[in-house]
């Protein structure tokens, strides 16, 4: 039993393709979609019956120019700097606030107060004894962090957590609750250059961690050996470069569903794991 | 009139600073009275929103130009809320030159504005 986030550093690596494939061998689980910038793990999960929908929002400050006398205490408090003042009145840049509520509190005038703004939309669905959660952000929204918070909540005890790409706040965000994080690269300089950030991230979060080689190929497969080598980490699997997987996936399936070899590569995989956490 | 500048040297002949929000110093050139005043950028290290920091000050300075390559949507609306006219560098060319390119009206109005270099 346990809490996986499944990262990269790169989008392309196959997060969605490890993370759908194996909540679908696991008993119970809930597949939580934390890419919420470009959620797509759900279409996986067919027959899927959607059980409920939310709004999903944040709070940022709202300034009433009446009670609003100029004196720029909320602009300097404000450590994002989120917040200008032009022609006698504070600007907010509300793609920059954190919706920390700093402003709300410095203010003496009484002039600052919180509203709600939309940030996505949250959705969760039954197949089966699974369940599925997915968030998806507004558009033209700046911070995911809030919905990602919000689809966290959604967790159980089973759980696959899809990750965005890269090692922004996002990520952070989405790996905070996990008991362990599957860290997905291609055999590719590029992937592993963008690995290595996610392996300073992981470190940093002390949250023990593997790697899955995904389109593995005999001889590139040394590109990212050799560098897990020198973490003394190892490769909990290498899932073949190969038509098929790529065909199966392509169409919205699951490969787990389709194929008995790469379905017991993933049973390996998640014993691996779990002789890790447990 | 005065004009701001971001610049790494204190020095009218080096070069405009490519950047903005993160420069190292404003040069803050007075028109009326011909003097330079270089500032330190206090926006240079801001955990995020360094433009907005950055616009902020000139603001406050009370700055009627602005001479850069480019700048970020963020500084622009603070800038142009402020009625702050946005003059386009020219490369190759010193602080100094393209200080008397825009006495001769011969700066066109910034074209280049960018989403701003945000990391999450």
């Amino acid at each position: 039993m346990s809490r996986i986030a499944v990262l990269s550093g790169k989008g392309g690596s196959g997060k969605t393709f490890v993370s759908t494939n194996l909540s679908n061998i696991m008993n119970n689980s809930t597949y939580l979609d934390c890419d919420v910038e470009e959620p797509n793990g759900h279409i996986f999960f067919k027959d899927s019956e959607l059980k409920y929908e939310k709004k999903v929002y944040r709070d940022i400050p709202t300034f009433d120019s009446n009670k609003c006398v100029g004196c720029r205490d909320c602009v300097n408090f404000c450590k994002f700097s989120a917040l200008a003042f032009i022609k006698d009145t504070p600007l907010l840049f509300d793609e920059v606030c954190h919706s920390c509520g700093g402003c709300e509190l410095v203010c003496k005038h009484d002039a600052i107060h919180y509203e709600k703004s939309q940030v996505g939309t949250l959705s969760v669905y039954d197949n089966n004894s699974k369940k599925i959660v997915s968030g998806e952000m507004r558009i033209g929204e700046a911070s995911a962090v809030s919905l990602i918070s919000e689809v966290l909540k959604e967790v159980s005890d089973n759980s696959i957590i899809d990750c965005p790409p890269g090692s922004a706040c996002s990520t952070m965000e989405s790996i905070k609750g996990a008991d362990y994080c599957i860290l997905v690269t291609e055999p590719t300089i590029f992937s592993l250059h963008n690995i290595q950030m996610i392996v300073e991230l992981v470190e940093l979060f002390n949250i023990p961690y593997g790697f899955v080689i995904n389109k593995s190929n005999k001889d590139l497969d040394y590109i990212i050996e050799d560098y897990v080598k020198t973490l003394n980490k190892k490769i909990l699997a290498k899932i073949p470069f190969s038509k098929e997987v790529a065909q199966i996936t392509s169409e919205g399936k699951l490969i787990t569903n389709e194929n008995e070899d790469v379905k017991n590569l993933f049973y390996n995989l998640l014993n691996n794991i779990n002789e890790k956490v447990n | 009139m005065k004009i701001a500048i971001a610049t790494e040297q204190e020095n009218l002949n080096s070069q405009i600073n490519q950047t903005f929000g993160r420069a190292p110093l404003f040069l803050i050139y007075n028109t009326e009275d011909k003097t330079s005043t270089f500032i330190k950028n206090e926006a240079m290290n801001a955990a995020g929103g360094a433009g907005i920091k950055a616009s902020q000050f000139l603001v406050d300075q009370d700055i009627d130009s602005v001479i850069c390559f480019r700048l970020g949507e963020n500084a622009v609306k603070v800038l142009s809320g402020a009625n702050i006219n946005l003059y386009s560098a020219q490369a190759n060319k010193s602080i100094q030159e393209n200080i008397e390119l825009l006495l001769n009206d011969k700066l066109e109005a910034l074209v280049d504005i960018h989403s701003g270099y945000h990391h999450g």
